[in-house]
């Protein structure tokens, strides 16, 4: 594996940065801890409703700081230099996306722990919940790796405030069922909200996996593709 | 596709240009390097070396001509290019947060090196480059010639068929351009070695053959000895006068064409250089001669001579 080693030194740089690290899994455990302060009697505060989102707005944060190192990394003479090396398109890709998964793991675990201290429960299969966060975070991560390798770092800001609020208004946070209307339709078409609401169906009423397939085609369909454009976004950088 | 006549030719352009928008930073450059050889580019700064060595490095993709590798071409086979090369940039490029190992095995393990050879060969370059006692820091903490070294050692350490080298020994000290220089004349033969340099009495003692580009163009081309012995009989004659002027420079003129204003006086090209004459000139505008000898040509005076500039150091 000629990625190995690049893999290797990536991992190195995100364990080593740890006010990114602070950011990425500190500010959604403190969001949590936040909102199950406020709580109230409303449903959509309990923590097998805000678990979900929580970690997919973590996973949001994750594409921020992927995309930023990135996007840094790649205007630096150390990147020129790996690309007169033999090195493919895939293996780049692998090499700075392989690193950020342990920590989407790490940060779905502490979420999830956190909100079992507040009574978290998962009526259906925790293995399908696991599923349909890890797909989550390999879309987050591939977004990141398009984002970092198409704009500078002045512009990955307001291209993850965009994906925030799309996050944000597609269901990650706003009940759009309950809201419907123009955030329903728009919602639909995003694969947040799908997955937010397979998450939540698992966790609360029990649905299986042929319950929720409808909202695990989009998610997976997404991610397909997210991972394909990473993969030409790689390629496109190639040679200036 | 190795062709049996690209077998003595490691390095081939031709034609070879690049465009900045309206700027033409390279243009039309051909160059032949026979495998083996240590070939210098030099030229003052701006002149298209980077340049040039990022298109044959698949970094830049050429806007006309065509460039290969070892047979293979930059533009259809960067891979095959890629796997035969080993670049050190101008810049210092490694990765900071990590140690030299790390990054001797990170440019290694993109080569597809085993981890014992990569190993073995780190070993032998930290050594080399005096950074042994401290290969196991992270390298943020190094000095800045120190990061050079390092940087030299990871183009070093993947053992290229071609190795290109841009401006290797730029902020070094005394004691490290030799190792390095030695490293390199081990190297020659073996390597083909496409290298840059401001150092003129580097690329003097080291290169085989040497190409002046100027203005992205090439104005020179052949071995170091030749490049002197275009300079008249390959001897200058150094006039030190104070108090010099323009008047008496362009007097000089009528007699000397060659005639070059210097810090210290003049200069005039060749050996046959009649010293009354000068002085018959010098003296009525009240201009003393202080010293007058003969000097070898120096690749100084070519490169001079050449681009009308000088290079720095
Ligand atoms: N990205 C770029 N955009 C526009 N112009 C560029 C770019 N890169 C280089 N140039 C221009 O191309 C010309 C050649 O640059 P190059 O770096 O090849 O010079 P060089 O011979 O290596 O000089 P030096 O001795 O200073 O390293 C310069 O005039 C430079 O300003
Ligand atoms: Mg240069």
């Amino acid at each position: 594996m000629r990625s190995a080693e690049l893999t290797k030194r990536n991992f190195k740089e995100v364990w080593r940065d740890p006010i990114s690290l602070a950011l990425t899994i500190g500010l959604p455990v403190l969001m949590l801890v936040v909102l199950q302060a406020l709580k109230n009697a409303d449903d959509f505060f309990s923590p097998s409703s805000l678990a979900p989102g929580v970690a997919v707005f973590g996973f949001v944060m994750l594409m921020f700081s992927a995309a930023m190192s990135l996007s840094r990394d790649r205007e630096s003479s150390l990147f020129s230099r790996l690309l007169t090396t033999p090195l493919k398109p895939s293996e780049f890709a692998t090499g700075y996306s392989l690193p950020y998964l342990p920590v989407a793991i790490i940060q779905a675990i502490v979420i999830f722990a956190i909100a079992a201290v507040f009574g978290l429960e998962i009526s259906g299969s925790a293995v399908l919940v696991a599923f349909i966060l890890l797909v989550c975070a390999v879309m987050f991560i591939a977004l990141g790796m398009i984002i970092g390798s198409l704009f500078t770092q002045n512009q990955v800001p307001f291209v993850y405030m965009v994906i925030l609020l799309l996050a944000i208004f597609g269901g990650a946070w706003v009940d759009v069922e309950s809201i419907g209307g123009v955030f329903k339709t728009v919602g639909d078409w995003f694969p947040f909200a799908h997955a937010l609401s397979a998450a939540r169906d698992v966790m609360s009423t029990g649905a299986g996996f042929s319950d929720v397939s409808g909202d695990l085609s989009w998610l997976v369909g997404y991610t397909v593709i997210i991972v394909g454009f990473a993969l030409i976004a790689f390629r496109r950088k190639m040679v200036e | 596709m190795t062709s049996a006549a690209e077998v003595s030719t490691a390095i081939s352009a031709s034609a070879l240009t690049k465009h900045y928008d309206d700027f033409v930073a390279v243009d039309g450059i051909d160059l032949e390097v026979e495998r083996g050889e240590l070939f210098a580019l030099l030229g003052p700064n701006g002149a298209g070396k980077t340049t040039t060595i990022k298109m044959l490095c698949c970094l830049l993709r050429p806007t006309a001509g065509t460039a290969s590798v070892m047979g293979h071409d930059v533009s259809t086979d960067p891979l095959g290019v890629k796997s035969v090369i080993a670049l050190s940039p101008q810049e210092t490029a490694i990765a900071e947060h990590v140690s030299a190992w790390d990054n001797l095995s990170l440019m290694a393990g993109s080569h597809g090196i085993d981890k014992a050879t990569a190993k073995a060969r780190s070993g032998e370059l930290l050594e080399m480059m005096g950074l042994v006692d401290r290969a196991d820091e992270r390298v943020k903490k190094y000095s800045g010639g120190m990061k050079r070294r390092l940087s030299i050692a990871m183009a070093l350490v993947t053992e290229p068929q071609v190795l290109f080298l841009d401006e290797p020994t730029l902020g070094l000290d005394p004691q490290s351009r030799r190792a390095i220089w030695s490293y390199i004349e081990e190297l020659k033969g073996e390597t083909t070695i496409l290298l840059t340099t401001h150092y003129l009495e580097e690329a003097d003692a080291l290169a085989d053959r040497i190409e002046i580009i100027d203005e992205a163009k090439i104005v020179a081309l052949g071995t170091p000895d030749e490049l002197k012995g275009s300079i008249s009989d390959g001897q200058v004659t150094v006039v030190e006068a104070a108090g010099m002027t323009a008047d008496a420079i362009e007097a000089l003129r009528q007699t000397y064409p060659e005639v070059k204003a210097t810090a210290t006086g003049v200069e005039i090209e060749g050996s046959v250089v009649n010293l009354y004459d000068i002085q018959d000139v010098l003296r009525p505008r009240g201009i003393v001669v202080e010293s007058s000898y003969q000097k070898q040509v120096t690749l100084d005076d070519v490169f001079l001579e050449l681009t009308g500039k000088q290079l720095r150091e």
